[in-house]
């Protein structure tokens, strides 16, 4: 019975560090790769379905043409739409590095594109919040 | 030019509606009958409010 105690009261430290570490894992691995905050603690389909969702969206964007904003300093809608497009984790940086979404907005569906990005983003940081609420127990 | 998907502004909000309603069933709810219901309830007030923004607008127009 003592070494059942001993056992149980020595796990809970190492069950909580593993949880405050997958509590910053998470989201980290979820603004980077979206879905995968959901992947790594094991929840496949919301994973891969949030991961569609979120590739997708910002797929369509840019094959709408849609812009891809740069950090600025300008207009507040442009600032709030960097602040949405950085959301998208490493699709926003593989975009950037790729040259991606860097022409002028000129016609209307490359205007509903950029709103697909900017969505794609904010979308991604629900999910990322939502991985990290599985970390840490508030959500099966 | 840079040929680009061209899509009608029906087609890209109800796409916009789907994906969007579906991350919103997913991360919202709890459960995976919750989060049917509650992503096809966003779907249907999505596409409802688009057309009652569009109905809206024609009036104040004419």
């Amino acid at each position: 019975m003592a070494n059942t105690d001993t056992s149980t009261s020595e796990a809970r430290p190492a069950a909580a560090a593993s949880n405050s570490r997958m509590a910053l894992l998470a989201p980290a691995l979820g603004w980077l790769v979206p879905g995968a905050g959901h992947l790594i603690q094991k929840r496949w389909i919301r994973g891969f379905v949030l991961m569609a969702c979120v590739v997708t969206m910002f797929a369509l964007g840019l094959a709408m043409n849609g812009k891809i904003y740069k950090p600025n300093t300008g207009d507040l809608l442009e600032m709030l739409a960097f602040v949405g497009d950085l959301g998208a984790g490493g699709l926003y940086i593989l975009g950037r590095m790729l040259d991606w979404g860097s022409t002028a907005i000129a016609y209307a569906t490359a205007d509903y594109g950029t709103k697909f990005i900017v969505v794609a983003g904010l979308l991604n940081i629900m999910c990322v919040v939502d991985a990290y609420h599985i970390a840490i127990g508030k959500k099966p | 030019m840079t040929l680009a998907l061209q899509v009608s502004h029906f087609t890209a909000a109800v796409t916009f509606a789907f994906f969007a309603s579906v991350v919103f069933g997913i991360t919202q709810r709890s459960a995976p009958r919750d989060m049917l219901r509650y992503g096809a309830y966003c779907f249907a007030v999505f596409v409802l409010g688009m057309f009652a923004a569009g109905w809206i607008m024609w009036f104040l127009h004419h």
